[in-house]
């Protein structure tokens, strides 16, 4: 053709700076914090920080920190990184993409060298706090996979809470009846998939949405648990409600790794198929067929369909997908954290998984890591009430939330969930 | 056309023939086709002509599975075949470009090429690989100059449709369905989507083009066939005449030409001044425009769809965050009001899309029509709203804009489109106007309506009000205009009388500023042919029943 | 460009006339429209002027057969469940190949003992030696509904503005402590004092909803996980306060408030033989009220006009964004003031079960009202009576209360999902109840209504 070349491709738009001045402004709030907890209010003295297990066969000197210096330390260089972040939304430019992580770290790490200086023991024993972190995490873990599941094929995951307690109880009953664990892991997949069918049926087959389901969901199991609890399980708990414990697999030598050793070789079955959990599922969506077509469907149905993917028909698999997951991660209460089931053990753990899914930003890698953040905020609230610290429990144990909220509001980068999420695909 | 046999992809491919035989498909009560017969030979362009609503589009998502066919069948190269999903039509050799990409924004261009027919290695991970060397191939062939790693929701439009075209030749389509491609292009990747369509040709693929613009179709087809109200109304030889093409498809002698008074335009009472508006992801999307409107004239603002006219209207209402310059009504600056306050400066505005923008489907038509004016006298006094002088006003309403419908009380989804636009129009129209905005105010109507609404918007022009249209279609800026803005890119191209031709309008589009687009040598434009009609009437009675019509869809 | 392609212009893809009746509402694409479909702000299509009667016309129609046949379907659902886990019916079933009719009738008996107890706490009490003890269990049903009612109409105002209230528990918790407060702290005269408990837990709701709807207007963060989160700060904030000196009980170790003023308490509707109070009149009045908002007031307007479409509303005029945070204001002072009916009704004190499970309860309470405000007020009655018969069922039969969740729930499920109903049922969609009018909808239109609910 002879038509003059002046396509649109031939010139860049013109990009304009939209400033957006959440970030800072977050970080100034929290700089504000740190100087005047951290840095002014600094206990004086030392935190103790054990890195070594009585167990281990090496055994590292346990860290201690002087609390005024490293206070005032972590305090400035946040309020430093809090104007750095002004400076540069001001001049228009975006602030570099690692920058929350360092604040975060070194916000905590300021956090908890005050936290336990100021407490009346100021020692801790730091592979102990990040044991406990993961064990914490687990069942968060799976529970936050459910959800990455199900949301990236566009199918709003409310019923993670109920999903891990069917988990629990059927992984407690099972286990009980026949005195065998890989029963009860068996069964508590198979409650978790059962949740996720109801899910499934009636969110793509009847279109109801998707939230109503999981919020019912969760009502329904929390009922119908409670209700066999205290009319069957408590009438003989002998039979019914005293599970065996799964074991802990050690591994030889690597369990002897300082710090790591204990979180990543010294694990329960459930504990190891989490980590595989986490790498299949991040494998699976982003580097096989199956997770293209995953993603297809929960980004943009018509288009998955018009290319010959069965829309709802991957949408329900990958829903009990997530209900197996899910379900295998609530037999963690029952079968590794204590040995019965009681009513509404699961306390809005689902809810948590949730959030850090969302905070994880619908990445499995990143879900992994945010559970891990939230467990660490429980754990941390048990270690510091047995210190004894000037912190009430109850903010951290409301830090999960908060943390999730400043998520969700964009205030720290800008989390975009699967384009379909949450929307029924109507064939025709 | 002779069956030929062409290498295509590295292999002696048999070119294909598609029947299709009375093909009936309803939507409940809604035929949306019936009894459609259809034939496309091998290595032909065979266009699809009709209206916005006549049921092209169902009768290609027939053919290409996504829909069941309620009657009526399919052949292959003679043989019946039946789809039950795209994935057989695909086998079977059809491939599909809809009008809305089916493109994954956050894929890259291999992924999206890749998704549905992947390669992959040993337990199932990706090989995007080998579809990274197919799409450089086919690229290679057509010039179509795309990236494999390119991130789609980065790429313009005009090379997502390419990005459509190789995922179809990857799965080597033999029978190409274009839906409507040329919609969201300037004229010029138009012509460029043509050269494409000719090689496609020369390499034995055949093309159904469907399109209810008569210069492209009469430019690239072999064939054409004309639907009307879900049912084939006549075929023509692309010689046929632009006039008989378009009676044939709108089922009577239309008069291209609104009956209006010269414009008498009055005082300059709305200014434009250096606008300039940001969007949310900062891109600038209204870069330095001014202009003037006068009282009693209409301002159309053309351009191809995205290059900044609806960010402009929107700047303009109070509803774009990032916008400088100076936009003043009779004096008032409208910069940095809220929506509300602008629509008491007297705006009225009519949103392009009316049922995303325009209207709230399951409000009653009483309520649309107050939609902006709920909170005014008389409608509510205080907090308390007052149901009887708004239900009042909509009976009033409906009866002078002629709504066909139940009631007032009935939810305003439930309408046609036409009496939707009309509901939008009412509402913006009950009120004593100092500037009239319309976008794409036709856009997916019949002819009836469009005639009403065009009237309309004349009717307002004459009363003195300064009206602005945006409108995409060259034949609707034509008919109203008395003067044109042309942009492109968010800037304007320049500001022409009202009887410019197409062809300068055509380039000022694509971004070339006035006088080189008048500079422009026009004879070799390939749309340009006439030539003696060839038209074969099969529904002769349709045509007559002209007077039905124009009610019957309202 | 990026308009373009967004999909919601498909007017060709099918028929116009098809897509305007099936996708307006929740055509979506620019900005992340609310959780709630469209038609979830259920059919307010109708004529105000008939309201009054189309209350009655909807209870013998199509919509409300489906919502009889729900609860029956439920209650039958629990009946068996009742059934198979008590010990006679388990006992009789290891001989049921011997004699069947045992299991059968254990299990007619467990169930229908369950539910006549369950009906003498609700309802009416036979054996009860005087009319007070009769009427007793329906005044305890009112109260119970109380503050169910009035979190249910929170969580339906916010639905019918296209929101997803989850937060009803959280409001519920700051309402009732900000009031609490009031009532155990200051010292005031007979009225006024009541007033400021009522005012306090108004605001105290009404700031806890706000944040939310402040987030998600200002940032566009999901009111669903905002609500939820909120819930759990509330959670642990009200169980940090009950351990500070100015709400703890001096006396106690246990996380308990000082006991409200006589004079910030709710007097008996029927003197002290009842616990009914005059918060059940609050909740008559806030029913009323709420009904006007949306029907009559320009902020319903502006609510359900965001609901329904925030596009248009937008173009119209209408700020979305402080429809946002003043819906999810008054939702969660409605809530505040079902806290205000807790501890001021009738518990009397705060504690850190203060709100029960009715935010939770509130989100059925309002799907099974449909989300307008007399289908929440019944709604609440009916489960308020599940709630109150629940207790009575519990004690007499020894049948756990959780059955009443099991029960909610599932007539929840079902009247999201009418084909299910009738698939059971074997109804024509038509109706059964055949009023001579067919209903002429397409069965894609029913579908989709029925995820409203």
């Amino acid at each position: 053709m002879s038509a003059p070349v002046l396509s649109p491709q031939g010139q860049a738009p013109q990009l304009d700076t939209v400033r957006s001045w959440k970030t800072p402004i977050i970080y100034a709030i929290f700089a504000v914090v740190a100087l005047a907890g951290f840095a002014f209010n600094a206990p004086g003295g030392t935190a103790t920080f054990g890195i070594s297990a009585g167990r281990d066969v090496i055994q590292l000197a346990p860290v201690v920190v002087p609390t005024v210096p490293v206070g005032w330390a972590s305090a400035l260089i946040v309020t430093a990184i809090a104007v750095f972040s002004f400076l540069q939304i001001k001049g228009g430019r975006k602030d570099p993409r690692w920058l929350p992580i360092i604040y975060a770290v070194v916000f905590v790490i300021g956090f908890l060298v005050w936290v336990v200086g100021s407490a009346e023991r100021t020692d801790v024993s730091l592979v102990g706090l990040l044991a406990g972190s993961v064990t914490l995490a687990v069942p968060l873990i799976f529970g936050s996979l459910s959800g990455v599941l199900s949301e990236r094929v566009g199918v709003i995951n409310i019923a993670i809470e109920g999903q891990l307690l069917a988990g629990a109880f059927a992984a407690a009953v099972a286990a009980s009846i026949s005195g065998n664990v890989y029963a009860g892991m068996l069964a508590a997949t198979v409650a978790g998939v059962l949740v996720s069918v109801v899910l499934a049926v009636f969110s793509i087959k009847y279109l109801v949405n998707q939230i109503i389901v999981g919020v019912v969901l969760n009502v329904l199991v929390s009922g119908l648990t409670g209700f066999l609890f205290s009319t069957v399980l408590s009438r003989d708990s002998q039979t019914w409600n005293s599970p065996p414990s799964l074991p802990v697999i050690q591994i030889p030598v690597l369990e002897h790794i300082p710090i790591l050793g204990g979180i990543l070789f010294r694990q329960t079955i459930v504990g190891y198929l989490m980590y595989a959990a986490v790498i299949i599922v991040y494998i699976g969506l982003f580097h096989t067929k199956w997770g293209l077509r995953v993603r297809s469907v929960g980004e943009h149905p018509k288009a998955a369909d018009t290319l010959g993917i069965k829309v709802n028909f991957t949408r329900a698999r990958n829903v009990m997908l997530g209900g197996a997951v899910a379900g295998l991660g609530g037999s963690f209460y029952t079968l590794v954290s204590v040995s019965q089931f009681t009513t509404d053990m699961t306390a809005g753990q689902g809810y948590i998984a949730l959030a850090a899914m969302i905070f994880g930003r619908w990445n499995p890698v990143w879900a992994f890591f945010a559970a891990l953040l939230f467990g660490f905020a429980t754990n941390l609230r048990f270690v510091l009430s047995i210190l004894g610290t000037p912190v009430p429990g109850e903010f951290l144990a409301m830090l999960p939330y908060v943390v999730t909220i400043v998520a969700v509001a964009g205030l720290v980068g800008r989390s975009r969930p699967p384009a379909a999420n949450g929307t029924p695909y109507i064939k025709g | 056309m002779p069956a030929r046999l062409t290498h295509s992809k590295n292999r002696l491919v048999g070119v294909l023939k598609l029947e299709l035989e009375g093909i009936t498909k309803r939507f409940g009560s809604l035929v949306a086709n019936d009894h459609i017969d259809l034939v496309v030979e091998p290595g032909q362009i065979h266009s699809l002509l009709g209206e916005n609503g006549a049921g092209k589009s169902t009768l290609m998502n027939v053919l290409y599975g996504l829909y069941h066919p309620t009657e009526g069948r399919i052949l292959v190269d003679g043989k019946q075949v039946s789809f039950k999903g795209p994935g057989d039509a695909m086998a079977a050799g059809i491939g599909m470009v809809h009008q809305h990409f089916m493109l994954i924004p956050v894929f890259t261009v291999a992924e999206n090429v890749a998704l549905g027919n992947e390669a992959t290695r040993a337990g199932g991970m990706l090989d995007l690989e080998k579809t990274r060397r197919r799409i450089r191939e086919i690229s290679d062939r057509y010039g179509f100059h795309v990236d494999p790693d390119a991130l789609v929701e980065d790429l313009p439009v005009g090379v997502q449709q390419r990005v459509e075209i190789i995922k179809a030749l990857v799965r080597d389509a033999e029978v190409l369905i274009l839906d409507e491609p040329t919609a969201v292009l300037t004229p010029q990747e138009t012509d460029e989507l043509i050269d494409i369509m000719a090689q496609l040709k020369a390499n034995g693929t055949s093309i159904v083009f469907i399109s209810h613009k008569l210069r492209e179709v009469k430019a690239v087809s072999d064939v054409i066939t004309v639907i009307r109200r879900g049912k084939v109304v006549g075929t023509a030889e692309p010689s046929a005449s632009t006039t008989e093409l378009a009676s044939l498809m709108v089922g009577r002698s239309v008069s291209l030409n609104l009956e209006k008074e010269e414009a008498t335009p009055g005082e300059k009472t709305f200014q434009v001044r250096d606008l300039k508006v940001t969007a949310a992801n900062g891109y600038r999307v209204v870069n330095g425009v001014s202009f003037d409107v006068a009282r009693g004239e209409v301002l159309a603002v053309a351009g191809v769809q995205g290059n900044g006219q609806t960010e402009l209207t929107e700047a303009v209402l109070g509803l774009q965050d990032h916008v400088s310059g100076s936009i003043k009504l009779e004096g008032k600056e409208l910069v940095g009001r809220t929506v509300k306050q602008v629509l008491a400066a007297g705006v009225g505005f009519v949103p392009e899309d009316r049922t995303v923008d325009g209207l709230v489907g399951p409000f009653t038509i009483a309520e649309n029509m107050v939609l902006d004016m709920y909170d005014r006298a008389p409608y509510a006094t205080g907090l308390g709203m007052k149901p009887k002088v708004i239900a009042d006003h909509a009976r009033e309403k409906v009866n002078e804009f002629d709504v066909r419908t139940a009631g007032i009380d009935s939810a305003v989804g439930t309408l046609s489109g036409g009496n939707q636009q009309k509901v939008v129009l009412a509402r913006e129209l009950s009120r004593p106007l100092k500037l009239f905005i319309a976008s794409q105010p036709t856009r997916g109507l019949d002819v009836g309506s469009i005639e009403f609404v065009h009237k309309r918007i004349i009717t307002e022009r004459d009363n003195g009000t300064p009206v602005i249209i945006v409108s995409t279609e060259l034949d609707e800026v034509a008919e109203l205009a008395d003067r044109i803005a042309v942009m492109y890119q968010g800037k304007l191209m320049g500001i022409v009388p009202g009887g410019t031709s197409r062809d300068v309008l055509g380039l000022m589009m694509a971004g070339m500023s006035e006088e080189d687009a008048k500079a422009q040598p026009h004879s070799e434009h390939p749309m340009e042919t006439g030539g003696p009609a060839h038209i074969e009437e099969r529904d002769k009675a349709a045509r007559e029943g002209h007077t039905e019509e124009r009610g019957g869809d309202q | 460009m990026s308009r373009s392609d967004d999909g919601r212009r498909d007017q060709d893809f099918g028929q116009d006339e098809n897509e305007a009746k099936a996708g307006m509402g929740t055509a979506g694409g620019r900005e992340p429209l609310p959780a709630v479909p469209a038609d979830a702000q259920s059919g307010e299509v109708e004529p105000p002027e008939n309201r009054g009667r189309s209350v009655l016309k909807e209870i013998f129609h199509g919509g409300s057969l489906v919502s009889i046949l729900a609860i029956v379907l439920s209650l039958f659902l629990g009946g068996i469940l009742i059934a198979v886990t008590n010990e006679r019916v388990v006992e009789a079933a290891t001989y049921f190949f011997a004699r069947p009719t045992d299991t059968l009738v254990a299990a007619w008996e467990a169930a229908s003992s369950a539910y006549v107890a369950l009906f003498q706490g609700a309802i009416f009490n036979p054996r009860a030696s005087d009319l007070q003890g009769m009427i007793f269990p329906f005044t305890e049903t009112l109260a119970v509904s109380t503050p169910l009612i009035l979190a249910g109409l929170g969580v339906a105002l916010a639905f019918r503005a296209g929101l997803f209230n989850i937060g009803a528990q959280g409001q519920i918790i700051i309402g009732a402590t900000m009031a609490a407060w009031v009532g155990f702290t200051l010292d005031l005269p007979w009225g006024i004092h009541l007033l400021l408990v009522i005012l306090a837990g108004i605001i105290g709701g009404g700031i806890w909803g706000g944040i939310a709807g402040l987030l998600k207007a200002r940032t566009g963060a999901h009111e669903v996980i905002l609500t939820i989160m909120l819930n759990y700060i509330a959670v642990y904030l009200l169980a940090y306060l009950l351990t500070t000196e100015s709400f703890q009980r001096p006396d106690s170790s246990q996380p308990i408030s000082p006991r409200l003023d006589a004079t910030a308490m709710y007097p008996r509707l029927f003197g002290d033989g009842f616990r009914l109070h005059w918060g059940f009149v609050v909740a008559i009045g806030a029913t009323l009220l709420v009904w006007w908002l949306l029907h009559r007031s320009t902020i319903g307007f502006e609510f359900r006009a965001v609901g329904a479409n925030p596009h248009a509303s937008k173009t119209a005029g209408i700020s979305v964004a402080k429809g946002y945070t003043l819906v999810m204001i008054i939702a969660g002072a409605l809530s505040g003031l079902a806290g205000v009916a807790q501890v001021s009704g009738t518990e009397g004190v705060l504690t850190d079960g203060v709100a029960a499970s009715f935010g939770f309860d509130a989100i059925t309470v309002a799907l099974l009202g449909r989300s307008t405000p007399w289908g929440t007020f019944f709604a609440g009655l009916l489960f308020g009576a599940f709630r109150a018969g629940g207790v009575t069922m519990q004690t007499l039969t020894g049948t756990p209360i959780d059955i009443v969740l099991v029960v909610q729930s599932l007539i929840v499920l079902f009247i999201a999902a009418p084909p299910l109903v009738r698939a059971i049922f074997r109804i024509h969609e038509d109706g059964k109840g055949g009023k001579g009018k067919p209903r002429r909808k397409s069965s894609r239109e029913t579908v989709k209504a029925g995820g409203a609910a």
